[in-house]
C-alpha cells in the first residue's frame, strides 16, 4: 500500500510539470491499484490543475419546468436546484471531499447537549443588489419554511427548531426543543438558501436576488437562464465570466448538444448510451456514487411482511449485482438493505455485503412455515428509468427462492398520494439526504409520517434518539454502524442499490477531480467550481 | 360580398359556441386526472399541513364549479387568470411561448406552402414519370416517419455529421434574424417534410381530377402547352380543395408541433402545454387548449371564405 502510494505521488508529480503522458499516467496508475475512474480524476487534479479564470460555461440541464419558481420554499426540479446553488448561496455547503464546509456562515457551534446551534455569518456575504447579508435576511430565509402556514415543502426539516435568534454581533443561534447533532448538515438542504428579507421580516423570493456567486440577468423558467461573475462573492471559486443554463429535458437532445458542443456540461446523461457517449475522445463522464436511493418498502404491519423470516427471505431474494448490471448499466452502487450510502458521513464500512442466496431465502420461508409466498409489488416507469424492469427481474431472481413476485404497474400520476404509504410493497426511490440521521428519522423512525414499512423496532429507535444528541463523531459512527446492522437484518426495506450520479462535459472543462456527491454536477455547484482549461 | 360577411360573422359566433363547449371538457378533464397540483407542486415530500396550506394559498379549496365559473367570468373580458402554480399572469406565461411558436410555424409555412404547391403542380405535370414517382415516394416517407425521427435523422446529419445547423434551436435576447433563421432552420425543416406531402398529393389530385374535363380537353385541343394548362386552366378551379389542405396543414404546424419543440429545445407553447397539464395548472391548459381550437377554427373560416373567393358559382349564387 505504502509503495502504492509512493508511486501515487510520483505520477501525480510528473502529470504537474508535464513529463508524463495522459495515457501512460492511466496506465501506471492502474498497475498501481487504482480504478479507471479514480484514475482520470487524479490525473485531472494533478495535470495544470490551477483553475483559470473566463469564459462562458453552457450547461444542459434537465427538469426544468415552465411551472418553477423562485420560492425556495417550493423548489422541486433538478433545474431550480442546480439555479438556487449558483444564484443563491446557503449557511454551510457540501465540500467536494464530502465534508462540510462554511458558505455564508463561517464557523458554527453548538451547546453541549446539541439543543442550541449558533452560526457566525461571513462579514463579506453580499446580495447582488450590493446589500450586505445580515442576520435579519437568515432569520426571514429560516422562518419561510417554519410555521404552521407555510407552504414549505422543507416545514418538517424545521420542525424542531423552536426559536431563532439574532445575536446582534452578526451571528444566528437556532434553539431547538430536542436535541440535533446533525443542524448544520441540514443547512445546505436546497430549500434553504439566504435570500434578502422584506422590512416586515418576511421573504424576499420573487426578486431572485441572493449571494451566490453568480447574479442572474437573463431567466425563463423552462427556457434557461443567464448569469454573470458576482464581484462581491464571498467564496472560492466562481472562475467563469459568465455562466449559461439551457434547459433541455429530452435526453437525446441534451447528449447530442454535448456532442456538437453547443453547451459545454450536461446534467443527467442516460446510462445505456454511457458506453457510446465515453468512446467520443471529446468528452468526459462524471460518474459520481450518490446517496439518493432505490428503496422497496414492505409494510412490516400485515402479512406475510409481519414475519422477519419472510421479510429475510425477500432480501435474499434479489441478485443486486445482476440489476446493476442489467437495469441500470453499472452506474449504481450496491446497496444491503439499510439506508445508508457509501456517500453519506459516517458509513459503515465493515458490514457484510448481503448477497444473492435462493437457498437460503428457502431456508427462511421454511422458519416462517411457508413453502412459497406470493406478494404483489407496485412499481411506475415514473419512479426512476428502468422502475418496471427492475421490478420484473427481481420478480425473476425471486422465483428460484419460491417467492412468487407478481408486478403491478401503477399510473405515474398520483404515485405518490395513492400507491407510496398505501400499498404494502412496492418500488421507491429516495432523493440524496445529507445524514443519516436525516434519513431514519424521515423514513424509519417509529412515528414518522413517512416510515414508509411501518417499522417498530425499540432499539433501533432508542439509538437513533442517542446518537441525534451525541457531538462526538467517533461515538456516532458507532451507533450508526449499529443501527445499519439491525435495519439490514430485522428491517423491513429492500435496497437493491444506490444510483450513481452521471453527467457529462466537454474535456476543456476541468475540476479537482473530487466530486461532492449531494447533486448532479458536483453538489450543483459545477458553475462556480469548474474552469475552462486554457 | 354581403353574404360573404354575414358568413363570416355566423361561424365567428359559432366558433364562440365552440371555444365555450372545449374550455368546459378541457375544465373537467383536468379535474379528472389523478392527484391535485399541491401534491403535484410539493412532490413526495409534502405533509398534510403543506398540501392544505397550498390549497388555500392557490384557491383549490372551493368546489370546482365555483372554480370554473369564476374563470369564465374573467375569460370573457380576455382576462385568462393567473398561473395557479407560480401565480404570474397567464398572458405572460405563454405569450413570449405563443409568439415563438407562430414564429416557428410561419417560417415553415413559408418555405413548405410553395414548395408543395409547386412539386404538386410539377407531379401533376409530369404524373406516373419517374420523378412524380420518387417525390412521391419521398414525401410519403417522410410523412409516415414520427416527427421526433425525422429529427433525429436531421440533427444526425446537419448538426452532428456536417455541423452546417445548431442542433439545439436555443433562443436568447438581441439575436439576429439571420442567426435566428440559421438556428431554427432544422426544426422548421422538419416540421416542412411533415406536411408537405399532404399538400403536395391534394394538388396533384385535384389537377389530375380535373384533366379528364371537357374544357381541359378543349384547351389541350387548341395547343396550349401541357404547363398552361395546368396552370391556367386547371389550377383555378382545384383551389378549393387545395385551400382546405393548406389551412389544416397550417393548424397542425402551430398544434402539432409539441414533438419537434422538445427535439430541438425550442421554448414553444407545446412544452408550456405539457407541464401545465403535469402540474394541473388548469388556467395555463386552458388558455393553450383555447388559442389550439381558436387557430382550428379560424383557419377553418379562412379556407371556406378562400374557397368561396376563388369559385365565382359560389360568389355569384344564383
Amino acid at each position: 500500500m505504502v509503495k502504492d502510494q509512493m508511486m501515487l505521488d510520483r505520477l501525480a508529480a510528473a502529470a504537474k510539470d508535464g513529463s508524463i503522458s495522459r495515457r501512460s499516467f492511466m496506465n501506471y496508475s492502474m498497475a498501481a491499484g487504482m480504478t479507471a475512474t479514480a484514475a482520470t480524476g487524479l490525473w485531472g487534479t494533478s495535470a495544470k490543475a490551477a483553475p483559470q479564470r473566463g469564459g462562458k460555461f453552457r450547461i444542459a440541464q434537465h427538469d426544468g419546468n415552465t411551472s418553477d419558481s423562485h420560492d425556495p420554499g417550493t423548489y422541486l426540479s433538478y433545474a431550480m436546484i442546480c439555479l438556487a446553488h449558483t444564484h443563491r448561496a446557503y449557511l454551510t455547503m457540501i465540500n467536494t471531499d464530502q465534508t462540510l464546509g462554511g458558505d455564508v456562515a463561517t464557523e458554527w457551534s453548538a451547546t453541549p447537549d446539541a439543543k442550541e446551534w449558533t452560526f457566525v455569518l461571513n462579514p463579506n456575504a453580499t446580495f447582488h443588489s450590493g446589500a450586505k447579508v445580515t442576520a435579519a435576511d437568515v432569520l426571514a430565509s429560516m422562518n419561510h419554511h417554519r410555521g404552521e402556514d407555510s407552504g414549505s415543502a422543507a416545514t418538517a426539516l424545521l420542525a424542531s427548531v423552536q426559536e431563532i435568534v439574532d445575536n446582534g454581533d452578526h451571528s444566528v443561534t437556532f434553539k431547538l426543543d430536542s436535541p440535533n447533532a446533525d443542524l448544520p448538515w441540514i443547512m445546505p438542504d436546497y430549500h434553504l438558501p439566504i435570500c434578502p428579507a422584506n422590512a416586515d421580516g418576511t421573504l424576499n423570493w420573487q426578486s431572485a436576488d441572493g449571494c451566490g456567486p453568480y447574479k442572474l440577468v437573463e431567466h425563463e423558467f423552462g427556457v434557461g437562464s443567464r448569469l454573470v461573475r458576482h464581484d462581491e462573492w464571498h467564496g472560492e471559486g466562481a472562475y467563469f465570466d459568465e455562466v449559461e443554463y439551457i434547459i433541455i429535458n429530452d435526453p437525446n437532445a441534451r447528449q447530442t448538444s454535448l456532442v456538437t458542443g453547443d453547451v459545454d456540461a450536461v446534467t443527467l446523461l442516460e446510462n445505456k448510451t454511457l458506453g457510446l457517449l465515453g468512446r467520443d475522445p471529446n468528452i468526459e463522464i462524471d460518474n459520481v456514487p450518490s446517496a439518493s436511493a432505490i428503496v422497496m418498502p414492505m409494510h412490516s404491519n400485515v402479512g406475510p411482511f409481519d414475519n422477519n423470516d419472510v421479510r429475510m427471505a425477500m432480501k435474499l431474494a434479489i441478485d443486486r449485482e445482476e440489476l446493476i448490471e442489467k437495469i441500470s448499466f453499472g452506474a449504481a452502487s450496491l446497496g444491503n438493505d439499510f439506508h445508508h450510502s457509501p456517500a453519506m458521513p459516517y458509513f459503515p464500512a465493515d458490514i457484510p455485503q448481503r448477497t444473492y442466496d435462493p437457498e437460503k431465502a428457502k431456508w427462511h420461508l421454511k422458519q416462517a412455515g411457508v413453502d412459497s409466498v406470493s406478494v404483489n409489488l407496485s412499481t411506475a416507469e415514473s419512479i426512476t428509468t428502468g422502475a418496471v424492469d427492475l421490478a420484473v427481474l427481481y420478480s425473476a431472481q425471486a422465483k428460484k427462492a419460491g417467492i412468487d413476485i407478481n408486478v403491478v404497474r401503477e399510473p405515474n400520476d398520483g404515485y405518490w398520494s395513492d400507491v407510496w404509504l398505501t400499498k404494502p410493497f412496492c418500488v421507491v426511490s429516495w432523493g440524496a439526504r445529507p445524514t443519516p440521521d436525516v434519513m431514519y428519522t424521515l423514513a424509519y423512525k417509529d412515528d414518522a409520517a413517512w416510515n414508509e414499512s411501518y417499522w417498530q423496532h425499540e432499539r433501533f429507535n432508542e439509538i437513533l434518539l442517542q446518537a441525534k444528541a451525541e457531538l462526538d463523531d467517533a461515538k456516532r459512527a458507532e451507533m450508526y454502524a449499529e443501527m445499519g446492522m439491525i435495519s439490514r437484518d430485522e428491517g423491513s426495506s429492500v435496497i437493491p442499490y444506490f444510483p450513481n450520479f452521471v453527467y457529462g462535459r466537454r474535456k476543456n472543462v476541468r475540476h479537482t477531480g473530487q466530486l461532492a456527491a449531494s447533486w448532479q454536477l458536483d453538489g450543483a455547484r459545477g458553475a462556480s467550481r469548474w474552469w475552462f482549461e486554457g | 360580398m354581403g353574404d360573404i360577411l354575414k358568413l363570416v360573422g355566423q361561424r365567428l359566433g359559432l366558433g364562440l359556441v365552440i371555444l365555450l363547449v372545449i374550455s368546459i371538457i378541457i375544465f373537467f378533464m383536468v379535474e379528472l386526472l389523478p392527484g391535485d397540483i399541491a401534491q403535484a407542486v410539493l412532490g413526495q415530500g409534502a405533509t398534510e399541513e403543506n398540501l392544505a396550506a397550498l390549497r388555500k394559498e392557490m384557491g383549490l379549496d372551493k368546489p370546482a364549479f365555483v372554480r370554473y365559473f369564476g374563470w369564465l367570468g374573467n375569460a370573457i373580458f380576455l382576462d385568462f387568470g393567473n398561473s395557479v402554480v407560480t401565480g404570474e399572469k397567464v398572458s405572460t406565461v405563454i405569450g413570449a411561448r405563443f409568439a415563438n411558436t407562430l414564429f416557428l410555424a410561419c417560417y415553415a409555412a413559408v418555405i413548405a406552402v410553395p414548395v408543395a404547391i409547386v412539386l404538386g403542380i410539377l407531379v401533376a405535370l409530369l404524373r406516373n414519370s419517374i420523378f412524380d414517382r420518387v417525390a412521391n415516394v419521398l414525401t410519403l416517407t417522410s410523412i409516415s416517419s414520427p416527427e421526433f425521427f425525422l429529427g433525429y435523422i436531421l440533427i444526425l446529419y446537419f448538426a452532428v455529421k456536417w455541423g452546417m445547423f445548431p442542433a439545439i434551436a436555443s433562443l436568447s435576447e438581441g439575436m439576429s434574424f439571420g442567426e435566428l433563421l440559421n438556428r431554427t432552420f432544422l426544426p422548421a425543416l422538419t416540421l416542412v417534410l411533415v406536411v408537405v406531402a399532404h399538400m403536395m398529393r391534394m394538388t396533384r389530385a385535384a389537377i389530375i381530377n380535373l384533366l379528364a374535363s371537357p374544357y381541359i380537353e378543349m384547351a389541350r385541343l387548341k395547343g396550349v402547352p401541357p404547363l398552361k394548362v395546368i396552370v391556367r386552366h386547371a389550377l383555378p378551379n382545384a383551389w378549393a380543395p387545395i385551400i382546405n389542405v393548406v389551412a389544416l396543414n397550417l393548424a397542425y404546424l402551430i398544434t402539432g408541433v409539441v414533438l419537434v419543440e422538445v427535439v430541438f429545445v425550442y421554448p414553444g407553447i407545446g412544452q408550456a402545454l405539457v407541464d401545465a397539464v403535469s402540474k394541473r395548472d388548469f388556467p395555463v391548459v386552458q388558455a393553450c387548449c383555447l388559442i389550439f381550437a381558436a387557430t382550428f377554427i379560424l383557419l377553418n373560416l379562412a379556407a371556406d371564405v378562400g374557397a368561396i373567393l376563388t369559385n365565382p358559382r359560389l360568389r355569384h349564387p344564383k
